[in-house]
């Protein structure tokens, strides 16, 4: 075991997917010799070469497009899109064949890619760099939409993404890249993708997110535990789509309430779908409307009005508490 | 029989005025007024000098992450130069020289890198688009502004700018098809400044020069120094005057290099050399250009500095207005302006619930 960051953690589960695997290969812009924007790919271009590590010309829907091709000839590509807002490019290459051509061939071919981008707020970055749509991936049939929540999740999800027989979507919250470390093992570690976890046990309330959104959910359940004498548990999805309902049901029907939280728009968001599958699984149990706290339905502001538009502790321990008077 | 030649455009030129030594081409001089002249040299000393105090705001914390153009001063002045109030300047995003040439005040360039949407703000009477930071997604908007302006049976014409990198992009290829195949008044100009991020031009394309690519779209492209403000002036005079008069579009490369990080979050050092750099010095545009107009006679010593003080005043006042107005602006509420026309209901009421938050929030600190 070694503390590391998300960014050394994706690291390691690159490198030791290719070490053990000559099928995995990386494309992306500055993923070689600059090691990534963010360093993700950092030395991986002087132990695997660049034949390996390919730093492409600028043409992100060239990335996709091209993964696809090479996953279809028994490659392992992992994509890396510099930030997800850039990664609109690639729409068409995802929704039109990566997503579908296992589906078209009857079985026959199959699209074993992943395509890794940073996505989310918080971190004073330009236009086009702190969207949070990983709903526009998630209601896409055939593709998996993973997104971790440190360095360990990041790490076993990435192993199992690279080794799933069908594209994966995997979203890096920059804001988490270098927030924290923790114990990551030495030796491999995988995790089932559309699996989701409880992070945090209570019996009062359930709290659903994912990503970068952990960390503020944790702190207003101890802030709840603290002031109002509230045990919430805090569900941490991992992946999105295939989204994981037997744990969220299971908790929802002990507990009786639940929210939703994320930083994506609102409206047709992925609390939404959340929301739908407890009303339709866990409806009888339920003492309260399910809240959401999530982005509003804009474009995330510049940042120097960020702060306002991504769920807080503070936005987060209000809407507990209409909950749980309802 | 079998195999022939097939006659194709393929007359490349390559065009420098006033080279890195000082050495001038007298027949190619453009004839730019006095006037003009220390226009064109006020603009680009302001880019450089602007570009050097953002990057000491940003190293201060003061603002953002922004993309510093010096060393591009002349490509971009040179190009957007000869165009008309009334015609239409598409930027990508290193512009910034041109941008201000064109209207866009300092303050809000400032506002803009320091997170304020209200740094987007453009005066109405630029018909100027803003800054695109999607890698060449504009180029396809110049094409469409290019076909109303025709539709609307104007005599305007469009620049629009972008870098090598974008050269790679779809967009840069359905643009130039469209424009050629419609014979629009679009001026392409791209900034060859050798680097994408780390990626250098060698690795965006396999061709010696990216002006031929016009070739195989059907249109007329042209390689320019790019650090001869007067190389690229020419090129965009002849290229702007070909759109304006119903002859289509031109593809101009100015090759010129981007001396500075491609953002203050970027460190060149990793990819590029110290020489490499360092020979780019040495063609600086604005020494050259100021020697230049030293040589005619059209400024003197003493007059240089007074551009110089006078530039200086202006960015001084501009930070120091840009600092107060950003005091001003502290209404999280702005940031559901302008998304539509109309503010749909689900939206209007998620403006209310953060305006109760806020009042709160207000009413807490009052408390305490």
């Amino acid at each position: 075991m070694s503390k590391m960051t998300m960014v050394q953690a994706i690291n390691l589960a690159l490198r030791q997917e290719m070490a053990n695997d000559d099928r995995v290969v990386l494309l992306g812009e500055d993923i070689g010799r600059d090691g990534g924007v963010f360093r993700v790919t950092e030395g991986l271009i002087d132990t695997f070469g660049p034949e390996r590590v390919l730093d492409t010309p600028l043409a992100e829907s060239a990335i996709a497009g091209m993964a696809v091709g090479m996953a279809i000839y028994g490659l392992r590509p992992v994509c890396e899109i510099q930030f997800s807002g850039f990664a609109y490019h690639c729409f068409h290459q995802l929704e039109s064949h990566a997503a579908r051509l296992r589906w078209r061939s009857q079985g026959r071919l199959s699209v074993p890619m992943v395509l890794r981008a940073p996505y989310g707020g918080g971190v004073r970055a330009l236009e086009h760099h702190s969207e949070s749509r990983e709903a526009y991936w998630a209601h896409t049939p055939g593709l998996k939409t993973v997104i971790p929540s440190g360095p360990r999740t990041a790490r076993a999800l990435m192993v199992s993404a690279i080794r799933d027989p069908d594209p994966v979507i995997f979203y890096e919250a920059k804001g988490l890249y270098r927030a924290f470390r923790e114990e990551v093992p030495d030796d491999e570690e995988t995790m089932p993708i559309g699996q989701s976890q409880i992070v945090r046990e209570g019996r009062d309330l359930t709290m659903i997110a994912y990503g970068a959104m952990i960390r503020p959910v944790l702190d207003a359940a101890e802030e709840l535990r603290a002031t109002d004498g509230v045990e919430a548990e805090v569900i941490d999805l991992l992946t999105i789509s295939p989204l994981d309902e037997t744990l969220m049901l299971q908790s929802v029907t002990r507990t009786g309430r639940a929210m939703v939280i994320h930083e994506a728009p609102r409206s047709f968001g992925p609390g939404a779908e959340i929301v739908a599958r407890l009303m339709e699984g866990a409806f009888y149990s339920l003492e309260a409307p399910i809240a959401r706290v999530t982005g509003y339905d804009l474009i995330i502001p510049y940042f120097s009005r960020e702060k306002w538009y991504i769920p807080n502790v503070r936005r987060i321990v209000d809407a507990a508490r209409r909950t749980l008077t309802n | 029989m079998p195999r022939s030649d097939v006659a194709v455009t393929d007359r490349l030129e390559s065009l420098s005025i006033l080279d890195e030594y000082g050495n001038l081409d007298r027949e190619l001089e453009p004839q730019l007024s006095e006037t003009q002249l220390r226009d064109l040299y006020r603009a680009m000393l302001l880019g450089r000098r602007f570009d050097e105090r953002m990057l000491d705001l940003q190293r201060q914390g003061r603002i953002g992450t922004f993309p510093p153009i010096k060393g591009q001063e002349a490509s971009q002045m040179g190009a957007v130069f000869p165009l008309r109030p009334g015609d239409w300047f598409v930027p990508a995003f290193r512009e910034t020289a041109a941008e201000i040439w064109r209207g866009r005040t300092l303050e809000s360039i400032i506002l803009y890198f320091n997170g304020f949407n209200e740094g987007a703000l453009l005066p109405d009477t630029q018909k100027d688009l803003p800054i695109a930071i999607p890698v060449g997604s504009q180029v396809l908007h110049a094409v469409g502004l290019g076909w109303a302006a025709r539709y609307r049976r104007t005599d305007e014409i469009v620049m629009v700018f972008f870098g090598d990198g974008a050269t790679s992009q779809g967009d840069f290829h359905e643009g130039l098809n469209f424009a050629a195949v419609y014979q629009l008044p679009v001026v392409f100009v791209c900034q060859n400044n050798q680097w994408a991020i780390s990626v250098p031009v060698s690795r965006q394309t396999h061709t010696p020069t990216l002006a031929q690519k016009a070739h195989a779209y059907g249109m007329p492209g042209i390689r320019v120094d790019g650090n001869d403000v007067l190389a690229v002036y020419a090129a965009a005079v002849e290229a702007a005057e070909r759109a304006r008069s119903g002859g289509g579009p031109t593809l101009i490369e100015c090759v010129t290099y981007r001396l500075m990080m491609h953002t203050t979050a970027d460190d060149p050092k990793r990819y590029r050399s110290d020489e490499e750099v360092a020979l780019w010095q040495q063609r600086d545009p604005l020494p050259r250009f100021a020697a230049y107009l030293q040589q005619k006679g059209t400024v003197t010593e003493p007059q240089l500095a007074e551009i110089e003080t006078r530039v200086m005043e202006e960015i001084q006042a501009a930070v120091e207005a840009a600092e107060k107005r950003m005091q001003e602006l502290d209404d999280p509420l702005a940031m559901f302006d302008h998304l539509y026309a109309e503010m749909p209901p689900q939206l209007l009421a998620q403006k209310s619930a953060l305006a109760r938050e806020l009042a709160d929030a207000g009413k807490e600190v009052d408390d305490e």
